[in-house]
């Protein structure tokens, strides 16, 4: 019951962000003024439990949610045989060169206090 | 055999067919990871896809006739990128003490992430509108539909990019972030979930609690930076 409440919650936090957005042609997207409108909400105590249920329940099979929009690949096949090997050395690439810089920069911030937890 | 025929066709255009297949798929492939010790190539999104995808072009069935099924699956998407509040909110202590450093990172590495793909594919002679769906390809693919859209991409490409940065992302960070001598756990996941959005997420949960926790708050930052930048910097500059 309390997955329940808390997914028909979500849906609601999500709804007003989907209002607020078309209504006032906000630049962000609907489910992410929802995530904003969440964190003060957390704070009334009886919400919380069934909020983390659901959230919980939603975010450990998180990769599922993506297998339909994945299978879309199959309408892009000619773009993609198209592009495809240099699609693919961009996207690699590209997604190393963000994963190296997000680290270094983190890594320059908290170097020695994350390496002394991992001694 | 002409009744199997009939109730194959029958059964392939209700929306039964698209959840079931999507559900099958993704717990055998779950499976598999499972028995493999979670090695990254078994990735599960990958092989989901990579099944499903074939058994629509084998069968000839249409992207629309399997998304009436799989739509049940996809619209739980918007209420997780809410749910991402609540692991930042479980860890807001930890957000707010290492604020600078955690906003630093995700917007260099978000800015470094979008910049070398539109870049690079430039370089390459893509299309413009390869380009501008490129752009949002960090930011997990419901938010990069729309971010795509204000750019004047193609939604749907978009999603497709997402989804494969994400699966580039699950399957080398391992040996990227080995590479580069990073141990910590909150800088590894922090950083796959910056680059690679959801499904890096996804696979940092699998590995480590601390990174997990720490790409679902790099994933919701991205969102939230690359959704209020990325349209703002493209009106202020075209």
């Amino acid at each position: 019951m309390t997955v329940l409440r808390g997914l028909a919650f979500l849906l609601l936090l999500q709804v007003i962000g989907e209002v607020l957005s078309h209504s006032l042609k906000l630049p962000v997207p609907g489910p992410v003024i929802g995530l904003v409108l969440l964190l003060p909400s957390l704070r009334m105590a009886w919400l919380r439990d069934s909020v983390a249920d659901a959230a919980e329940l939603l975010l450990a099979h998180l990769s599922l949610l993506f297998v339909p929009v994945g299978v879309g690949v199959i309408t892009h096949l000619a773009v993609l045989s198209q592009y495809g090997l240099k699609l693919l050395l961009v996207i690699a690439v590209s997604t190393w060169i963000g994963m190296a810089v997000t680290a270094l920069v983190l890594r320059a911030f908290l170097g020695n206090e994350e390496e002394r937890e991992h001694g | 055999m002409a009744d199997f025929v009939q109730l194959w066709v029958y059964l392939s255009t209700t929306p039964l067919f698209g959840l079931t297949a999507t559900l099958v798929a993704y717990v055998a492939a779950q499976a598999l990871y499972a028995r493999v010790d979670r090695a990254p190539w078994a990735n599960p999104v990958l092989w989901s896809v990579l099944v499903l995808g074939a058994v629509l072009v084998v069968t000839g069935t249409s992207y629309p006739i399997y998304f009436a099924g799989a739509q049940f699956v996809h619209v739980l998407l918007g209420p997780a990128v809410v749910a991402l509040g609540w692991p930042m909110w479980q860890r807001r202590a930890e957000i707010r003490r290492r604020g600078l450093a955690l906003t630093s990172a995700a917007l260099l590495g978000g800015a470094a992430a979008a910049c070398s793909a539109v870049g690079l594919a430039w370089l390459l002679g893509m299309p413009e509108d390869i380009l501008r769906s490129l752009a949002p390809k960090s930011v997990t693919a419901p938010v990069a539909m729309g971010i795509a859209e204000r750019l004047g991409g193609i939604p749907a490409l978009a999603a497709v990019f997402a989804v494969m940065t994400g699966m580039v992302g699950a399957l080398s960070a391992k040996y990227l972030f080995d590479f580069m001598g990073i141990r910590s756990w909150a800088i590894r996941g922090f950083a796959l979930g910056t680059a690679s959005h959801g499904i890096g997420a996804a696979r940092a949960l699998q590995v480590h609690a601390a990174a997990g926790a720490y790409a679902g708050i790099a994933l919701g930052m991205q969102v939230l930076l690359a959704s209020v930048l990325m349209p703002l910097l493209y009106f202020l500059l075209f």
